[in-house]
């Protein structure tokens, strides 16, 4: 059997698989059968030559079991039908060792219709090794070339993924999904004396029609070389302007409050406050997996359900969380078909994959003016050690540049931004109107936050 | 033998077939248990296994790799053309005749975690939850992990090494959430180390609970960090971090050819405190970062990397190291057959100073004392670090006063090194995961008790 998605058969093949394992499930049993498989490829450009160029494939089983309310999980990193039933048996095995639950439970067949979108892009596959090879060189070149003050490109990289999965559960599911991901990313170091700085440019999309060397490296460029004699910055309180990277970021951490299952285990700064305010007017969240324009948008969730447009957050009021089946029971509610897993050697959770605060009228520039003084965010560092979705304090690491009568000054390095989540929702003051689409479960857009702790000398 | 030599030689030879200065054939197979309470129900066991081979060629400065789950002589050979690909000379078999070798072992595993039963590994969650609750009204939620792995690899290449490696992890953890008037806080502690499951016949899961829980209870009361610049106490093993961060990261040699590291040419060189002396070790029996042969087949040892103050060296990989024609340091590691190996750490820390750790808190008049720090992030090229707090009090006068609540802290590495000015006696290790370029491996950290003159703490208060 080859181990490459290669096209609608190669992904029925897979239903086939997981579907006669699902078929097998005893009287009283549940099964869930998750099965993926992917091909990548990694070319890294430095000083004009390849430095790596590495293909992967990559193809597993993940089986759930849930029976006497009870769940058991195991995977294997192989289709092979021996190791398979292997896992078939080591997970009915590990059910056995877990306290009952009433909420367990698989998803079942709802009513809603799957959105039809395309996420493959079969150029990709056609793309020879060399053009791959090709574009990465070119990247370093536009990099290297395109500034003076550009020292090093220290890591010019080219990366595709064609992905594809199906599962199967004993109670009528079926479902299946495949993506292609297409990225240009560089990092380039410029200077000047004895100062280095660093910017990172990327350009990513579904094929390589999509990715856009020039804009990867002069993002990288202009990242690196704006922040170039950047100082420590005194301490204050200030309005911060957040790049539209770092809003991403930053939905990205408020996300994890918005889970279900954060929720009804009481670890979520959200939790108990639906229909109340949580944000200032301006603040609309929504996650819509069905935007095709989103790296996350997918037309089933983890547990089989077709994915659906879910508003979190209207106007500043809290009005749903996401759920998978068992949070959703939990919570005496519905599935919002937001189950995601992190591959096939993982069990689903409720979280985003495509989250969009609704846009305001202005522009990155226009809201500069608005703020006049400031600081602007370009990066932050320590998210995951900084930000706590549970107690909403939140302090990261942040460089950038200031802001003084409304356009970009003085680049600061080695400062902290403080607040608390919950603060920082209610001090909102612009929501971008440029809205740009990155990997990862959240939209970038340019963001205006008040009172926020800037930390320096 | 996890592959056949003789098939590992074919297989290394056909890598080579296309021309190619170095092959390497790497083969895994790991098997992971992980167990989880919530909420007070054991939601989940998880068991599975991940088997595969990698196989790299190196022509020039180039290197091609390929992985394959397959682990037949067909598989094998198929990932070894894959490889070979970025070779680009005509036909013709190359001959390579490994020297199989035993490398020592740092720990000899007692219970090995598949001998086990399930049920004995659950009964350590539920004792971790009552723990946790026992410990106060206020803790509202528990959640408590195990997991262990056993990973067997066998290392060979076209310089004629073939070696293999055991190498049994088990960890424990509990998390908890405590509710008190002015919100939720959260606690976290864990061990784990590079043993079988003997590890519970020293560490009281107990005694995990109960730090997590006084971590997530203490902060109930907690007053906002302060803002700016401030003098800090890193409490014993609270966070090597600070080191691997702040340093440790930017000796590793790949950064170094890049000139994406402010410790370019630096070696001989004062870069830190004459109180600083910075080690990285592999061979430490039980820590977190240990193995008897790293991910390139090298045997893992003991590095100096900054000696009193003065740059001493850095880590190395294969191919860093080949490029200087020097041995690597045993620091080539990847997170599985997946990946290319790459320069990681292993157990990098501080050794113990002069002071008393009472004493050097006493003569610090003022300022934050960290007892434990979550997780960190540098920027190489400019040095700039940040690692966050999960614990931390206000000094005054010498003494510990208030909790606060969590903040980030942002230095530069060379800047903080120098201007740390007391180091106490009472070294202490704690584990931690490195992420670099998208690969996770477990690492140690350590130092003792010490002083740092000024750092900028990111807060809310005090503006």
């Amino acid at each position: 059997m080859s181990d490459s998605p290669n096209g609608a058969a190669s992904v029925d093949q897979l239903l086939t698989i997981v579907t006669r394992i699902a078929e097998q499930a005893r009287p009283g049993e549940e099964l869930e059968v998750y099965a993926s498989r992917g091909v990548e490829t990694d070319v890294r450009a430095y000083g004009g030559e390849i430095e790596q160029l590495s293909s992967a494939s990559s193809a597993g089983v993940g089986i759930r079991v849930v029976s006497d309310q009870r769940q058991g999980f195991a995977y294997a990193g192989t289709l092979d039908e021996g190791a398979i039933a292997e896992t078939l048996a080591e997970a009915r095995d590990n059910a056995t060792f877990a306290t009952p639950d009433e909420f367990l439970g698989l998803a079942r067949p709802d009513d809603v219709a799957p959105a039809s979108l395309d996420l493959w892009d079969d150029a990709l596959s056609s793309l020879p090794t060399s053009a791959k090879v090709d574009m990465a060189l070119e990247l370093e070149r536009r990099v290297r070339g395109g500034d003076p003050r550009v020292r090093q490109v220290d890591a010019a990289d080219y990366g595709d993924m064609a992905a594809e999965s199906a599962i199967a559960t004993s109670t009528g599911i079926t479902a299946t999904a495949r993506r292609t991901i297409c990225s240009l990313s560089v990092s380039a170091i410029a200077g000047e004396g004895t100062d280095s700085q660093t910017g990172v440019g990327f350009s990513a999309g579904r094929g390589p029609g999509d990715i856009d060397a020039d804009h990867a490296a002069a993002d990288a460029i202009k990242r690196a070389t704006r922040m170039i004699g950047a100082s420590k910055v005194k301490s204050g309180r200030c309005v911060v302007v957040l790049d539209s990277r770092v809003t991403s970021t930053l939905l990205s951490v408020i996300s994890s409050a918005l889970s279900g299952e954060a929720v009804t285990k009481g670890r979520s700064i959200f939790a108990g406050r639906v229909d109340e305010e949580v944000a200032c007017p301006l603040v609309t969240i929504v996650d819509d997996p069905t935007d095709v324009r989103a790296f996350g948008a997918s037309t089933h969730d983890a547990e089989g359900l077709a994915c659906r447009r879910n508003v979190l957050v209207d106007a500043g009021i809290l009005r749903h969380f996401v759920f998978d089946t068992t949070s959703a029971r939990r919570a005496g509610t519905a599935s919002t078909a937001s189950a995601v897993r992190g591959g096939y050697a993982t069990t689903p959770t409720a979280g985003c994959r495509a989250l969009l605060l609704s846009p305001g009228p202005l522009g990155v520039d226009e809201i500069l003016a608005q703020v006049g003084e400031g600081f602007f965010v370009q990066s932050v560092t320590g998210v995951h050690s900084g930000v706590n979705p549970v107690s909403g304090d939140f302090s990261v690491g942040a460089e950038g540049l200031m802001i003084r009568g409304g356009v970009l000054a003085e680049p600061v390095r080695e400062g902290t931004i403080a607040s608390t989540l919950q603060r920082m929702l209610q001090e909102i003051i612009h929501v971008g109107s440029d809205i740009e689409w990155l990997p990862g479960l959240a939209a970038g857009q340019t963001l205006a936050v008040d009172g926020m702790v800037l930390s320096g000398a | 033998m996890l592959v056949d030599p003789a098939v590992v030689e074919r297989v290394l030879g056909s890598a080579l077939s296309r021309g190619g200065d170095f092959a390497e054939v790497f083969v895994e197979d790991r098997r992971a248990i992980g167990a989880s309470l919530d909420d007070g129900r054991v939601e989940e066991l998880s068991s599975g296994r991940d088997r595969g081979a990698g196989v790299r060629v190196v022509v020039g400065e180039t290197t091609g790799y390929a992985h394959t789950a397959d682990l037949s002589e067909s598989g094998l050979l198929l990932a070894a053309e894959a490889a070979a690909a970025v070779a680009r000379q005509e036909g013709g078999t190359r001959t390579v005749a490994l020297s199989p070798s035993e490398p020592t072992r740092p720990y000899d595993v007692t219970i090995f975690p598949e001998d086990v039963e399930k049920a004995r590994k659950i009964e350590l969650l539920a004792r971790a939850d009552d723990a946790a609750r026992s410990a106060g009204s206020a803790i509202t939620q528990v959640s408590a992990g195990y997991g262990d792995s056993r990973r067997r690899i066998l290392v060979a290449n076209s310089d004629g090494v073939l070696v293999s490696d055991d190498q049994v992890r088990s960890r424990f953890s509990v998390s908890c959430v405590a509710m008190g008037d002015t919100g939720m806080q959260t606690g976290f502690e864990s061990a784990a180390f590079t043993v079988g499951f003997e590890l519970f016949d020293t560490v009281d899961v107990e005694e995990i609970a109960a730090a997590a829980a006084r971590r997530a209870l203490s902060k109930l009361s907690a007053r906002p960090a302060p803002s700016g610049e401030v003098p800090i106490v890193l409490a014993s093993g609270s966070g090597g971090i600070l080191f691997h961060e702040a340093c440790g990261h930017g000796l590793e040699a790949d950064h170094i050819a890049k000139d994406a590291s402010v410790y370019v040419g630096q070696v001989g060189s004062q870069v830190a405190s004459p109180l600083v002396t910075l080690v990285d070790d592999g061979t430490i029996a039980r820590e977190w970062g240990t193995f008897a042969v790293d991910d390139e087949g090298r045997p893992a040892q003991r590095n100096v990397l900054i000696e009193d103050g003065i740059l001493t060296d850095y880590m190395w990989d294969y191919l860093r190291a080949r490029q200087e024609g020097r041995h690597s340091s045993g620091n080539g590691r990847r997170q599985s057959y997946r990946d290319l190996p790459m320069v990681r750490m292993t157990n990098t820390f501080l050794v113990d100073g002069e002071s008393d750790p009472e004493e050097l808190l006493a003569q610090t008049p003022h300022g934050v004392y960290v007892a434990k720090l979550g997780g960190g992030q540098v920027n190489t090229t400019t040095g700039d670090f940040v690692f966050g707090t999960v614990e931390a009090y206000l000094i005054e006068n010498g003494r510990l006063t208030e909790p606060l609540r969590d903040a980030n802290l942002i230095g530069n590495g060379p800047e903080t090194l120098r201007r740390i000015d007391a180091v106490a006696n009472d070294f202490a290790t704690s584990p931690g995961t490195c992420g670099k370029d998208g690969q996770s491996v477990p690492v140690g950290t350590g130092q003792p008790t010490l002083r740092i003159t000024g750092v900028t703490i990111g807060g809310t208060a005090g503006e």
